[in-house]
């Protein structure tokens, strides 16, 4: 089975105990230091999904200029919540910039990006999947959505 | 303008460019193309992720 874009459904039951931290203003574990989020590459064999519960080196893409586990992802947002109604609301947090592979090589085939919490033992975020790709001596570069209650990369509603 | 590539960094005068972009749902992606006599020298890929994993939460309901 391919890549399928989705929340890792380990993700959600951490939330109930505080594992993950995308904040630097009410942390839950180091007085105002957020957690470190990275951001790995899968080629398209690859089988992540809501399943996955960490990052893992198998079927990561490998090549010049690339390390193993990804990148580090600039976080400066703290995660924002609004009421949507009297009800509900939304929860979300975007990271607050592109996520960059400079002067990379990737010449297997890859479709999927895993977001991970790698201050708490790697632990997975979601699946992101998109168009396959290669790099040859170039970048590849992922720009984030806008940080909105629509639009940004994590979000948790109830509705 | 210089480009990086596999031969090192080179003008782009003496490159063939090929460039095309994706636009659906999911994602728009643009990329970047370079060739010199044929031979692929240089890609680079450029994603912005339209569509993402959305999660609803739902409490129980009492009583």
């Amino acid at each position: 089975m391919a890549n399928q874009q989705s929340m890792c459904t380990s993700f959600l039951g951490e939330l109930l105990s505080s594992t993950h931290n995308f904040s630097s203003a009410n942390p839950a574990h180091t007085a105002n230091t957020a957690d470190t989020f990275k951001a790995a590459l899968y080629v398209t064999t690859a089988t992540l999904n809501a399943s996955t519960t960490a990052y893992s080196a198998t079927n990561e893409v490998s090549g010049t200029g690339y390390s193993a586990g990804g990148v580090t992802v600039t976080n400066a947002n703290n995660p924002t919540s609004t009421n949507s109604s009297t009800t509900a609301g939304v929860g979300y947090w975007t990271p607050s910039a592109s996520i960059v592979y400079s002067t990379v090589t990737l010449t297997t085939a890859f479709d999927t990006m895993l977001l991970y919490n790698s201050s708490q033992s790697n632990k997975a975020v979601a699946v992101y999947t998109f168009g396959s790709q290669t790099i040859t001596a170039g970048n590849f570069t992922l720009t984030m959505p806008s940080n909105t209650t629509t639009t940004a990369l994590v979000r948790l509603s109830t509705t | 303008m210089l480009i990086t590539t596999t031969k090192g960094e080179m003008d782009d005068s003496l490159l063939e460019h090929k460039s095309g972009s994706v636009d659906n749902d999911v994602e728009y992606t643009t990329w970047d193309e370079y060739y010199l006599n044929g031979e692929l020298v240089h890609r680079s890929a450029h994603v912005t992720l339209k569509k993402t994993p959305f999660t609803d939460l739902i409490g129980a309901t009492l009583g």
